[in-house]
């Protein structure tokens, strides 16, 4: 039988996840806040599609599981899948808060037996930062660097001139037309 | 809190984790649970004073055999439910051969007694104390294998509620067997397997309540 694309392409995430996990679980911090940075993707975008009546409980519910996934992470068996171990606590913590909240809450899927959790990402602001990144770098140094300084890391004026060496006035100048500059290209100008 | 926040909170404080955290927490819990219930049996109740004579009998076996299979079943159930995922294979339907071995002793035995004898193999002199001491020496058990159980990671409550009073039940009836000097496979069959049900009930019923995390 042939494994289709989607098939391999959670097979991928659930062995690298599970290097970290099981790194982590040997002591090593690194590795282990790497899994639970890309497990709270996943979880993210695994439970709002199930939770789409709740908005205001996904983020709660991501760092539920996530607080549940490290506590009880010593009751993981390295013989079992690391996606079913996971997928089973994020479905108990789903339905244990529907539970609470009774049957008001609406959701779909709950009681999928089917996993794809890993399937799912949902890592917004990373790939957003990802995204803004990728459009400055296509900026020449003059207006990049007052755009990162004073935008990105919240840099005065002042001190944006003092790191890089610019007048005041250049700064601003560099962040108008930089920005002007990223607006067009966002537009598909350049 | 902001999710990035807690996530570096989480990893920094991570550390290694000790392996077999599953049989550690069950080995405590059934250890001092099954001394505290030994403890009681031998003070209140008393250790048969026939021990020695009874213990060349099978049937002294067969009624800590009994109970004990049912106990190490339930064990290896109430470590599978403490793992989120695991299948329970086919651990769970294990546990009907004990009950069909002995019922099927019972039967042997009912068939083969005389009519007028069978009402006694049955109650023996202790059916109406029976099912209550066991559910009273599997006390200590069922408190150890809930504690156990809560800080592991149940996802199916009622099934690990009931594994764990089963757990308490089995090891229970197995202590309480030192103390009963019953030697009839009906009277197991009956009143023990009422003295470990109790407990197991009362596990699945208080599972939801007590074994949330």
């Amino acid at each position: 039988m042939t494994r289709t694309s989607s098939d391999d392409r959670n097979w991928t995430v659930e062995e690298r996840l599970r290097e970290h996990f099981v790194r982590g679980l040997a002591g090593d911090g690194t590795a282990y806040e790497t899994f639970l940075r890309e497990l709270c993707g996943h979880l993210r975008g695994y439970l709002r599609k199930r939770l789409m009546g709740m908005p205001d409980d996904i983020e709660d519910l991501v760092q539920e599981t996530l607080i549940a996934v490290h506590s009880r992470r010593d009751t993981y068996d390295s013989g079992q899948p690391l996606t079913a171990w996971v997928h089973a606590i994020a479905r108990y913590k789903v339905v244990d808060l529907l539970r609470v909240r009774g049957p008001r809450a609406r959701v779909t899927e709950v009681f999928d037996e089917e996993s794809d959790l890993f399937g799912s990402v949902d890592n917004e602001a990373a790939l957003a930062k990802r995204d803004v990144a990728r459009l400055l770098e296509r900026l020449p140094e003059r207006q990049r660097l007052p755009i990162v300084h004073t935008r990105l890391e919240g840099l005065s004026v002042a001190e944006t001139a003092r790191a890089t060496g610019m007048s005041e006035s250049a700064v601003k100048v560099g962040v108008h037309r930089g920005l002007k500059a990223l607006a067009s290209i966002i537009r598909g100008e350049r | 809190m902001k999710t990035d926040d807690l996530i570096a909170r989480l990893a920094r404080g991570a550390g290694a984790v000790e392996p077999n955290a599953v049989a550690r927490r069950y080995g405590t819990a059934i250890g001092w649970g099954g001394f505290a219930a030994t403890l009681v049996m031998a003070l209140f109740l008393g250790v048969r004073p026939d021990l020695r004579s009874a213990a060349l009998l099978p049937m002294f076996w067969v009624k800590l055999v009994f109970p004990g299979a049912l106990f190490a079943i339930a064990l290896a159930l109430a470590a599978r439910l403490a793992r989120p995922a695991m299948p329970l294979g086919i651990v769970a339907r294990v546990l009907v051969i004990p009950l069909i071995v002995v019922w099927a002793m019972a039967a042997v035995e009912l068939i083969g007694a005389p009519q007028a004898d069978r009402a006694a193999l049955l109650l023996g002199q202790s059916w109406n104390v029976c099912p209550f001491y066991i559910t009273l020496l599997s006390a200590p058990i069922f408190v150890g294998a809930f504690w156990a159980m809560k800080r592991l990671a149940p996802t199916q409550l009622v099934r690990a509620g009931a594994a764990c009073g089963l757990v308490a039940g089995g090891l229970g009836a197995c202590i309480y067997a030192l103390h009963c000097d019953e030697m009839s496979a009906a009277f197991l069959g009956t009143w023990y397997v009422i003295g470990m049900l109790i407990p197991t009930i009362a596990g699945a019923a208080l599972g939801p309540k007590l074994l949330r995390w």
